[in-house]
Order: structure tokens, then C-alpha cells, then sequence
């Protein structure tokens, strides 16, 4: 009920309204979200795990220290994810540390076919969250031992080689650096900004 | 069966541009090339669910999980997650991080002067109800400067991460507090350039949700936006 003398709230329920507009994670974005930074993904030392890794550099190629990483994908057949008795999520977080690196370890998702059936390469689908971005940022990462990115629709629509080798994370010669014997590793450097600025995706 | 293919059916100039001179921060960050077109798939349901046991009951009460109570004024925010479409989000993730009331966050990066208040982290999260609805208890954050210009104080906020029913519906904002005589020299809300859309994250106050002899309540309602999936012949 509205007090005297103030109009009634308008109707929520049928009243059409703006889609809420968004603002920047901030610097402080780990405080909310690292509680999620593990969540989800699979074991290290699960035979399926892979990593990807690399850094978040901004226009003056100095490392992002302060970025929320999200990753969406398809979880590989057969693969035991942990808490999978949740059912997994489909999601990942990483954050950027002081030197702007981050590292995920997931499983390489399966060849999908996209919503016109065509098939689309093994890929993860990234937002980017940092101080200074007004909105999340929005890439994809492939991967470069997969033959399935010749006829991918998504980077058949970039138009030079150099285009799509961004969105494509580099297998590793070496296993992980960050442990020995550790899973397959790829590489995937987020630039901002620069000649090597990354291909992003928007709005939305 | 139909298919579905992203359209972008929300007008870009509602959300803030990645350059925004007045907000430095975005000098060295927002990407200069043009954007691509969104791949399409990512407008079809489809987004993490979470499940119960991920979130604690007590996970929505920031005054909680201490040997004590913060020091503040105690507040509820409650509100209601919804689409593109108007329809409630159900069961999805609400995330809210904030400072405390003196305008400190506990994070090792904030230099502000103010105390640390011993029993007040400022993290909290819930999955909304139902009818997409969810509620926080926490205290009035504080306001804070900051660097980006000279007696720079960034209004009082509470940062929110939701989700939606699929990728594009993903939103990271931040709720205002009604009244807040910083909102007008704020460059991150200024720079919503579309006056009615930055309204939207000012929360209202709201005597029915204000608790007697306990807390005001503030409702901060949330619509998802980004492209819709567009149904198609299949």
C-alpha cells in the first residue's frame, strides 16, 4: 500500500522494461567472485585435464593484475568433473595474479554443432572482467591442434590468417610449466589493446 | 523444433562505451578494433546451473559468519532477476561484493584509510526463488575515493554479478543508493549516457520491505538484456 499522498508503484509484472545497464567489475572484483575460482573444473590430475594459460596485457602491454576471467563450455564425453554429483556448471573462473597470468585446467570441450547445425571447432567461450571495463569483454578460445578450425563458421568469418590465429591458443611444447608431468598445455594471451589487440565480440 | 539465431535486441547505447575518457582506467583497456558480431548459439539457453549445494543459506547475510555484528546500518536488498523476455530467472546465481561502512574493502589492494571492520567481509551470494527473486542482508557500504580525478569519491555501491538463461544474458553492475549527492560527479554511473537506463541502478527505498526495529529495505529489481533468440523455421 502507498502512503498517503504518493502514487502507487507502477505494475512490475507487465510493464516493459530497459534491460539494466552494466558497470565495471572494479578492482576488487576477486573479493566476490574467487570463492568460485576452483569451482567446478576438473582435477588436475584427471587424464583428461588440459590447461590454458597465459596473461592479460593492456595497451601498454603491462600485465592485468586485477581481471575476473569466466570460461563457458561443453564438457568432454566421459570425463569425471568434480562435483559432478551437482552437476557441473559448464563454468570456470580464474583471476589474473600480480604478474597478469592466469591458468584454468578443464578438459578440451567436444566438436558442437552450432544453432545452423554447422559444426564448430572444440572452443571455450570467454568473458573478461576488470577494473576499467565498463562492460565484460568477450572472446573465444580455440585450439590449435584441432583440425575441426578449418571449417569453423566463427573464424572463417575473420578475414586474415593473422585474425584468426588470436582466438587460437597455442599447444605448449612443453607439458605445464607449473608442474612436471603435468597436463597438455595451451596458451592464450589476452591483449586488450596493441597490435595484437584480441578479437572481441559484442555487444552482448 | 526451432532454431534460434542471435539478433542483438538491446539497443548498444543503454550499456556504457568500453572508451569512456572521463573513467581513466579505460585509457589502456577498452579494445580500439571493432567489435564482431556475437557467435551465433550464444543467445540459446543454455547457462551454468548451479546447483543447490554450491550456495549456503546463510551465504545471503553479510552481517553474518563473525563473532559479531558489523558496524552500520543494517539493510535488506531484495529484488527480482528477470530476462529480456520479462520472465522471472529461477534458481540462478546472485553474487554482491561492497565495503564496508567506513568505504573499505577487505582487499589487499584498498589503500583507503579507513578501518577494516573485523566482523564485516563484504561478500555475499544466493540463488534467486522461484519468481526470480533474491534477498541480502548486509550494512550501507560507505563511499571511497579514488584516484581517477582530483577529490574523486565514488558514490556508495554494492557491485552485483548475475546470470542469466544463457551467455549473453550475463551482467556484472553495481546498485546505487537513492539520494547520493555523488551520483552526478560519479564517472563510472555518468557514464550511462542514457539517463533513464542509469536510473535503473539506483535502488528504491521501500517501507514494505523495511524491517521494524531492524533494517531499511531497499529493492533493486534486475532485467537481463542482450540479444534474444529469435525463432526461426527448423
Amino acid at each position: 500500500m502507498s502512503a498517503p499522498g504518493h502514487p502507487a508503484a507502477p505494475c512490475r509484472a507487465s510493464s516493459p522494461r530497459l534491460p539494466t545497464p552494466s558497470q565495471t567489475a572494479g578492482p576488487f572484483v576477486s573479493l566476490g567472485t574467487a570463492w568460485l575460482a576452483d569451482a567446478g573444473t576438473v582435477g588436475e590430475t584427471d587424464p583428461s585435464a588440459i590447461v590454458v594459460a597465459g596473461s592479460v596485457l593492456d595497451g601498454d602491454e603491462r600485465p592485468v593484475t586485477d581481471a575476473m576471467l569466466e570460461f563457458w563450455q561443453a564438457g568432454a564425453p566421459g570425463a569425471s568433473l568434480v562435483g559432478s554429483s551437482q552437476s557441473w556448471s559448464g563454468l570456470a573462473r580464474a583471476l589474473s595474479g600480480p604478474d597478469g597470468r592466469y591458468r584454468l585446467v578443464t578438459v578440451k570441450p567436444p566438436a558442437l554443432p552450432g544453432p545452423q547445425l554447422q559444426l564448430q571447432a572444440p572452443h571455450i567461450d570467454v568473458s573478461i572482467f576488470a577494473r576499467g571495463l565498463l562492460q565484460r569483454l568477450v572472446t573465444r578460445i580455440y585450439f590449435s591442434d584441432e583440425e575441426a578450425n578449418q571449417a569453423d563458421p566463427v573464424l572463417a568469418g575473420l578475414a586474415s590468417p593473422d585474425l584468426r590465429s588470436r582466438l587460437v591458443a597455442q599447444r605448449s611444447n612443453a607439458d605445464d610449466p607449473g608442474s612436471t608431468n603435468g597436463p597438455p598445455a595451451y596458451l592464450f594471451d589476452v591483449h586488450l589493446q596493441g597490435d595484437r589487440e584480441t578479437v572481441f565480440f559484442g555487444p552482448r | 523444433m526451432t532454431t534460434a539465431e542471435a539478433v542483438p535486441a538491446r539497443p548498444a547505447a543503454l550499456d556504457p562505451p568500453y572508451d569512456y575518457p572521463g573513467y581513466h582506467s579505460t585509457r589502456l583497456r577498452a579494445p580500439k578494433m571493432q567489435l564482431r558480431p556475437i557467435p551465433p548459439g550464444l543467445a540459446d539457453k543454455g547457462g551454468p546451473v548451479f546447483g543447490d549445494g554450491l550456495v549456503a543459506t546463510e551465504d545471503h547475510d553479510l552481517t553474518l559468519g563473525h563473532p559479531g555484528e558489523p558496524v552500520g546500518q543494517r539493510i535488506i536488498v531484495t529484488g527480482r532477476l528477470r530476462d529480456s523476455a520479462g520472465r522471472p530467472v529461477r534458481r540462478q546465481l546472485v553474487e554482491i561484493w561492497q565495503a564496508n561502512a567506513a568505504g573499505r574493502y577487505r582487499h589487499d589492494l584498498d589503500r583507503h584509510p579507513a578501518p577494516l571492520d573485523p566482523n564485516f567481509t563484504g561478500v555475499g551470494r544466493c540463488l534467486t526463488d522461484d519468481d526470480g527473486n533474491y534477498r541480502f542482508v548486509t550494512v550501507h557500504p560507505g563511499a571511497y575515493p579514488w584516484k581517477n580525478h582530483d577529490n574523486a569519491w565514488r558514490p556508495a555501491h554494492i557491485h552485483f554479478s548475475v546470470f542469466g538463461t544463457s551467455f549473453v544474458e550475463r551482467l556484472v553492475t553495481q546498485m546505487y543508493f537513492p539520494g547520493d549527492p555523488l551520483l552526478v560527479m560519479d564517472p563510472i554511473y555518468q557514464s550511462i549516457a542514457d539517463r533513464r537506463a542509469a536510473e535503473l541502478l539506483v535502488a528504491r527505498f521501500d517501507m514494505a520491505t523495511t524491517v521494524e526495529s531492524w533494517a531499511l529495505g531497499y529493492v533493486f529489481d534486475i532485467v537481463l538484456g542482450g540479444a534474444v533468440p529469435t525463432p526461426v523455421d527448423g
